[in-house]
């Protein structure tokens, strides 16, 4: 189709969207708040490497251990969530593919994530 | 999709070579972009050999004398040569700068120039600027107060006006928002740096009375938030302003308004 249409009426489009400051506000949230977490998980893990799982499953079950991985996990695809949005509307410029890819991102971080979760507190109190 | 390769009819083939006058011996080699959209043919890089000893020190110097003294078929925009106008932006030396506050000593080796990345080219240097112009007007840059205006000026206290300080001295020439990788990507809905610093410099007039609807407009995943903070736009710029800085205010102020 022949786009007829002046430079400005194809600037104005079909308008401002009147969104975009609450994802830009929770992804900073979310990696202000993935700072403690992270360096909590790292030092966690490598703490952890190469033991046995009764000894895993004895940790998870101390102190805040399982809250934490539960928070840490959730934030991180809660994050990585956004930021691959951010990824995919910057390079998919074919309105079908885009919505395909932005519904795909949302179902597999919200499927990963809430199946870590799953299997976190099943290892935590699963008998 | 982002194109990782030109297009056929943008590869850019080997040019032209015009030589030094017999006896020069003082020479600077120009490596210049040229397109001439009624050939037909591909964009071609043709090298001038410059005679320095009779050439001023800025690069816009090298392109007035080329195209008086060895080739008027060079075509490139240029007003004031003394960076305010903004006409004579382009790629010099990999870098969106104006030539004529470019010095020839800061450059090692050729000179090269090429027209500002990603955008149409018109012919030779001159790049297409009609959409960067286009979302110019649409942040509505004029002052917009519904107050009456008073019998003098509109008045402003010094600490107002000092708020103003790195944004009224933009003068456009998109140096900023042509080396933006995310305008290059999305320009068709992102606005770019140049045109958000503007859109920032009204929203920062204590004079002006429409701030919100200003911010309203931007308010929006394309129009401003396609900013990733990357700051090629305040290391390019030939003003030395800071951009970015103005994006970042005004995503302040939109979390502040909530």
């Amino acid at each position: 189709m022949v786009d007829l249409r002046s430079d400005l009426a194809r600037v104005r489009g079909l308008g401002s969207a009147k969104d975009g400051v609450h994802h830009w506000w929770v992804q900073r949230l979310s990696a202000i708040a993935l700072v403690p977490l992270g360096i909590w998980f790292v030092v966690s893990a490598i703490k952890l490497a190469g033991v046995p799982l009764p000894a895993f499953k004895l940790w998870l079950n101390t102190g805040a251990n399982v809250f934490l991985m539960v928070l840490f996990v959730g934030t991180l695809f809660y994050h990585l969530k956004l930021g691959l949005q951010i990824v995919i509307e910057d390079y998919l410029h074919v309105e079908k593919t885009k919505v395909v890819a932005l519904m795909l991102n949302t179902f597999a971080t919200i499927f990963v994530g809430a199946f870590s979760i799953f299997a976190l507190v099943k290892v935590a109190f699963g008998g | 999709m982002v194109e990782l390769s030109l297009p056929r009819n943008s590869k850019i083939k080997q040019g032209k070579t015009h030589k030094a006058k017999a006896g020069t011996k003082n020479i600077r080699r120009y490596q210049v972009y040229r397109w001439d959209p009624d050939t037909g043919e591909n964009p071609s890089v043709d090298t001038y050999e410059v005679d320095m000893d009779s050439c001023g020190p800025m690069v816009l110097d090298g392109l007035i004398k080329i195209k008086n003294e060895m080739d008027p078929t060079l075509t490139f925009r240029r007003s004031c040569r003394e960076g305010v106008c903004g006409s004579c932006a382009m790629n010099i030396d990999g870098t969106n700068t104006l030539a004529c506050t470019k010095d020839m000593g800061d450059i090692k080796g050729d000179v090269k120039v090429y027209p500002l990345p990603h955008m149409e080219v018109v012919k030779d240097l001159v790049p297409d600027l009609s959409k960067a112009y286009a979302q110019y007007a649409s942040i509505q840059p004029w002052l917009q107060a519904d107050t009456p205006a008073p019998d003098k000026e509109r008045l402003q206290s010094p600490e107002e006006r000092e708020r103003l300080d790195g944004l009224w001295e933009c003068i456009l020439c998109f140096c900023c928002t042509t080396s933006c990788p995310s305008y290059w990507w999305n320009s068709d809905r992102y606005l770019g740096p140049a045109v958000l610093l503007q859109a920032y410099r009204w929203i920062a007039d204590s004079r002006d009375e429409r701030s919100g609807d200003r911010l309203d407009n931007l308010e929006d995943p394309f129009r401003l938030y396609r900013c990733h903070t990357i700051m090629n736009c305040t290391n390019t710029c030939p003003k030395s302003l800071n951009p970015a800085k103005a994006i970042a205010e005004t995503k302040k102020l939109l979390v502040e308004r909530r």
